[in-house]
């Protein structure tokens, strides 16, 4: 049996979603914007879809709109910011480890003349308020934070940062790169306190090609993507049906963040614990990290030997992120992990899915692989 | 109007009394190449090939492309197929090159007549047909030396043939005129290339690739497969085998001193592909070795390599430098894919300090340490075969 423990990268679909996307390929394949019979029930299921990432998200309908990817929606939500609020200052403040989709946005903006600050990361692999505090200043004009970071599951203090920044007066905007939350997190905007969101339906056992940025009511981003004026006229393009209908089956299928996430908690634990009985396997991520994700290492035995090991024997694990060779990970670096660690650092993420036998499978491999690579 | 393809085939004619084989051969090979197309016919005469399709739906811009790179073509050209009545040639050639001749500001006319019974002689066939295109492309200007467009006009036995400027071809020799090779490639930038200049002069390849799981991963096999890919739209479809090389590294990195590793590992390497290279009825193995290069690669190691290699070893990037190499590679489109980041087995239990002047007898003395018989015989008789076609769907 194939065990799948690199959900942070990608997740199986749900029956939900599967059904749902079906649907809308062989009888809903109607354009939303058609008046006819076909058009109106296309034009239903964006609507019941848009109504289902709402309520999982945690707000209105009319702030849930549609993207491609999540890629598309940190795009939008940094050039957009930026291109709002251009007059009023240039400098945004981001984090040091965010994913590439913010980071690069971020790049291009500096190259425009924007001035860009990254919050350095703390040994907990989070950044730190008091940095923020001394970094907010008056012609800040967006701050854009991860949530859960994607590499080890350190949870950054979002609400706390968002408070700050509403009490600074500056007027920022606040963004928040939610994807790696959502679903395991309570990530409800207007709890956290941002402006806009970005949330992915691959993470989420829905199907890839559908993403959303939530966009606070009355805040109007200017659109990049120009043309017949869908998605409230920010992503013009027919709608995705399929995948936004299964975007929408998924969020519906999404359990209580709550219960699930104790439910994870314990399975993690336990697998730590059990890891305790081979002192050649060491923990990267920090304890009070997302349980659904675990960062290892096996001194010794380089990353992509382990996980083609793993995968040899059925067991689908990932290194740091979709790593480059011969970059180290940023984020084991900022946490203070030393060279060879991160050289055989693995990523091992969970879903909702994941059960205990899964993860005594893998240590059971992991063990096996410490005696067969390590002598 | 009736278009066809004219291969000419330069080098050929040098070959003598060989001529028709080699020409058969060629023939054989665009006919092989083109035969997902539809169905073509050939003919033969004066150094040119023309490659008739038999329908007229016939997709001749891929039929181009793909001539272009079949090796034995010096250049190629589409041109129309018209009867040999004297008006005919005139309107067809103007409404053939229509667009051409609207594109350009300068042309001349060149025409060739190998039926002398026809009753134009060439020089006036260029005049007439040149008159003609001018009268009714006023914008144009005559230039006999630099001409933008050149219009061809063939006269041959059965007809006539109408072609603008000429395509420059692969060049080189037809795949299968001077034996086969076993190619070994490992996924870098240097081995591709290799296959394909030896490819260019002829030679037939078969290849062997050593894959190590798990300390080399599927992406690398992978993309050793689309790296040849690259190389059969000029070779033609490659025998690629996979020889899985674990064990046999295992054994060298727990039996040999370590600044001799590589060394043994492409003995071992040459060996199994001269077993290989038997068993394909190969003359010779390919590397993409270049001097200096690595340390595996000075004239020392070189040379110890080939003391286990059982045929002759074929290095045609040997004196070229990377930038040289780089410059093929990207030329046969293998560079992007070369330079993807994954590990291959030659970076597997790497030595920090190789030895840069071994000696063969240093070798064998090393390797005498255990017997490798069993462990190459194993490696070479389970290695997967899979034909690499030029087209993935056709796997």
């Amino acid at each position: 049996m194939d065990i799948y423990l690199d959900n942070s990268a990608t997740t199986p679909l749900c029956k939900p979603a599967v059904d749902a996307m079906y649907k809308m390929m062989t009888e809903t394949f109607g354009n939303p914007s058609s008046k006819h019979k076909p058009g109106n029930d296309a034009f239903d299921a964006l609507k019941k879809a848009r109504r289902r990432v709402a309520d999982a998200i945690g707000c209105n309908t009319e702030e849930v709109y549609f993207t491609p990817s999540g890629t598309t929606a940190n795009n939008t939500a940094i050039f957009g910011a930026a291109r709002l609020m251009g007059r009023r200052g240039k400098r945004i403040i981001t984090t040091s480890l965010e994913h590439p989709s913010v980071k690069e946005p971020m790049k291009r903006l500096e190259s425009m003349g924007y001035e860009i600050v990254a919050l350095p990361t703390n040994r907990d692999g989070k950044f730190s308020l008091s940095v923020l505090r001394s970094a907010l200043t008056p012609g800040t004009i967006l701050v854009s934070m991860m949530l859960v970071n994607n590499e080890i599951g350190a949870i950054n203090p979002i609400a706390d940062a968002a408070a700050m920044v509403k009490n600074s007066n500056c007027g920022a905007l606040i963004h928040c790169d939610a994807v790696q939350g959502f679903g395991k997190l309570d990530i409800k905007p207007s709890k956290l306190g941002v402006d806009l969101l970005t949330v992915s339906s691959h993470k989420i056992h829905g199907p890839k090609g559908a993403g959303a940025l939530y966009i606070k009511k009355g805040l109007h981003l200017p659109a990049y993507i120009l043309g017949g004026g869908q998605e409230n006229g920010m992503f013009s393009g027919t709608e995705a049906t399929p995948a936004i209908a299964g975007f929408g089956a998924a969020a519906a299928a999404l359990p209580s963040p709550r219960e699930q996430l104790a439910k994870t908690k314990k399975i993690r634990d336990d697998f730590i614990g059990m890891l305790g009985e081979n002192n050649r396997i060491f923990v990267n991520s920090p304890a009070d990290a997302l349980p659904y994700v675990i960062n290892i290492s096996i001194p010794g035995i380089p990353s992509e030997v382990l996980i083609n090991y793993l995968s040899d024997n059925g067991i689908y694990v990932s290194a740091g992120s979709a790593c480059k060779k011969g970059r180290r990970s940023d984020v084991l670096t900022a946490i203070g992990i030393a060279p060879q660690r991160i050289d055989s650092a693995i990523r091992i993420s969970l879903s909702r899915f994941t059960t205990a036998e899964d993860m005594c499978a893998l240590y059971t491999q992991l063990n096996e692989a410490t005696k067969i690579f390590l002598r | 109007m009736k278009e066809v393809i004219l291969v000419k085939d330069g080098e050929l004619a040098l070959k003598g009394l060989n001529r028709s084989t080699f020409e058969d051969k060629l023939i054989k090979n665009i006919r092989r190449r083109l035969s997902h197309l539809g169905k073509f016919h050939f003919e033969k005469a004066q150094s040119t090939i023309s490659v008739m399709p038999e329908n007229g739906d016939t997709d001749l811009d891929e039929a181009a492309e793909i001539i272009g790179k079949v090796f034995g073509i010096v250049g190629y050209s589409r041109a129309a197929l018209c009867d040999k009545d004297f008006d005919t040639i005139l309107k067809t050639a103007e409404e053939y090159l229509y667009n051409k001749l609207e594109a350009v500001r300068t042309f001349k006319v060149e025409s060739k007549r190998s039926d002398k019974k026809f009753p134009y002689k060439s020089p006036e066939i260029s005049r007439e047909a040149g008159a003609y295109i001018l009268k009714r492309h006023p914008h144009l200007k005559v230039d006999v030396h630099n001409p933008d467009l050149i219009v061809y006009i063939e006269v041959r036995d059965r007809y006539t043939f109408i072609h603008g400027n000429q395509e420059k071809g692969a060049g080189g020799m037809p795949v299968g005129t001077n034996g086969k090779g076993m190619l070994l490639i490992s996924g870098g930038i240097d081995s591709p290339v290799a296959g394909w200049m030896m490819a260019k002069r002829g030679i037939e390849l078969a290849a062997v690739h050593f894959a190590s799981p798990p300390y080399t991963s599927k992406r690398a096999e992978m993309k050793v497969h689309e790296l040849l890919r690259k190389v059969a739209q000029y070779s033609g479809r490659i025998k690629l085998y996979t020889v899985r090389f674990t064990e046999i590294q295992e054994a060298i990195r727990d039996n040999c001193p370590e600044d001799t590793f590589t060394l043994v590992m492409r003995r071992h390497m040459m060996r199994i592909a001269s077993m290989l290279a038997e068993k394909e009825g190969c003359q010779a193995l390919i590397t993409g070795e270049s001097v200096g290069q690595v340390a595996s690669q000075t004239i020392y190691a070189l040379g110890c390599t080939d003391k286990a290699a059982a045929y002759p070893v074929f290095r045609p990037c040997i004196g070229m430098d990377k930038t040289e190499i780089i410059e093929i590679s990207r030329k046969i489109d293998t560079f992007d894919i070369s330079i993807e980041p994954y590990e291959d087995c030659c970076t597997v239990f790497t030595p920090k300090h190789p030895k840069t002047k071994p000696t063969p007898e240093l070798l064998e003395e090393t390797e005498a340490v255990i017997d490798w018989t069993e462990l190459l015989k194993i490696a070479a008789e389970t290695a997967e075969i899979r034909y690499i076609s030029l087209r993935e769907d056709a796997e």
